[in-house]
């Protein structure tokens, strides 16, 4: 049994298994998310019923939600990562935590945009510094930070050392986005979906809601592959299976 | 159809603006990221390959380095 958990173990930190299985996987991870996606946003926009008080500006939904929603576990993923990174050493880890924190700054930066646009005609104004929204606004700040620190040390020990410890200090701010909507004053409406109740909306709305916050969560999968991929190239390039690979694939 | 016709559609009951900007700078940032990701994947392979080809050519001339920084021929 032990031997079998560390023999995935090392599975999971080779590069190159980890490429073959992202390419295998890339195509439905591309395909089923951008069908999900789709089917959500045409549905949202076109098909959903009007939200009582706010009219059609509601429709935003469909793409703040999502956004918001990756963004923060995008971050979570990076957290628990980086525990992998500091405790057992894992080049994979590393790698993804550098191939996805882009990823996470243009979702939190599409959450805060798509909310701001949806705050005029609902709240009569771009912005408040209120809790929810400050708060995402320091989530895309340690973004920038993640991104910054990660090309400023070149030496890559110490750099994914470096980068982990920002990340799972930055890790506190979670818990503050995710309930400052219940601890604080604030003109954000709670969440949406909740793990212990039925969610607050008519199923036309959550339904359709639900399928694009699963296709972006398949995309971001995708993306995540894509760039772990590009990563692993960059890193391995002494190795024969990226030589062969190079010339292989370059025409 | 939440809609009676295409142009109430687009106008949203005057909220039009605002949900269109939105799915707009939505999908320009996503397909973005997706076009930008797949160029750094394929711009990598190049680089490596112009490398690998590059070594093979010097292997095959074995000609001396020339001279640098840190290293020189004293002649």
């Amino acid at each position: 049994m032990w031997q079998f958990i560390r023999q995935l173990f090392h599975k999971f930190g080779s590069p190159k298994w980890f490429y073959g299985i992202a390419s295998k996987m890339m195509p439905w991870l591309l395909g089923i998310g951008l069908i999900l996606l789709l089917a959500g946003l045409v549905w949202g926009l076109a098909f959903a019923p009007a939200e009582r008080l706010q009219g059609n500006s509601y429709r935003i939904i469909f793409i703040h939600v999502p956004s918001a929603f990756l963004a923060q576990s995008i971050y979570i993923m990076m957290a628990v990562t980086a525990v992998v990174t500091l405790v057992w050493r894992m080049k994979l880890a590393d790698l993804f935590v550098r191939a996805v924190a882009p990823v996470g700054a243009v979702l939190t930066f599409l959450a805060l945009f798509t909310g701001a646009v949806w705050g005029k005609p609902t709240w009569g104004t771009w912005w408040v510094w209120d809790a929810r929204l400050t708060s995402m606004l320091i989530l895309l700040f340690l973004y920038f930070g993640v991104i910054v620190l990660m090309s400023a040390i070149t030496d890559e020990k110490s750099s994914a050392r470096a980068v982990a410890v920002l990340v799972l200090v930055g890790v506190v701010n979670i818990p503050i986005i995710k309930y400052s909507v219940e601890w604080w004053n604030t003109l954000h409406q709670p969440a949406t979906f909740k793990l212990t109740d039925k969610p607050s909306m008519a199923p036309e709305m959550w339904v359709p809601l639900l399928l694009s916050v699963l296709g972006l969560y398949l995309l971001f999968g995708w993306l995540a592959c894509l760039r772990m991929q590009t990563e692993i190239l960059k890193r391995e390039h002494r190795t024969r299976w990226v030589r062969d690979l190079a010339t292989a694939e370059g025409n | 159809m939440a809609f009676d016709s295409f142009s109430a559609f687009i106008a949203m009951g005057g909220h039009g603006p605002y949900v269109w900007i939105c799915y707009a700078v939505f999908t320009l940032f996503m397909v973005g990221l997706g076009l930008w990701s797949r160029r750094q994947q394929k711009a990598v392979l190049r680089s490596h390959k112009q490398r690998l080809s590059r070594e093979q050519n010097g292997a095959a001339n074995q000609g001396a380095a020339p001279a640098s920084f840190t290293r020189i021929h004293p002649s």
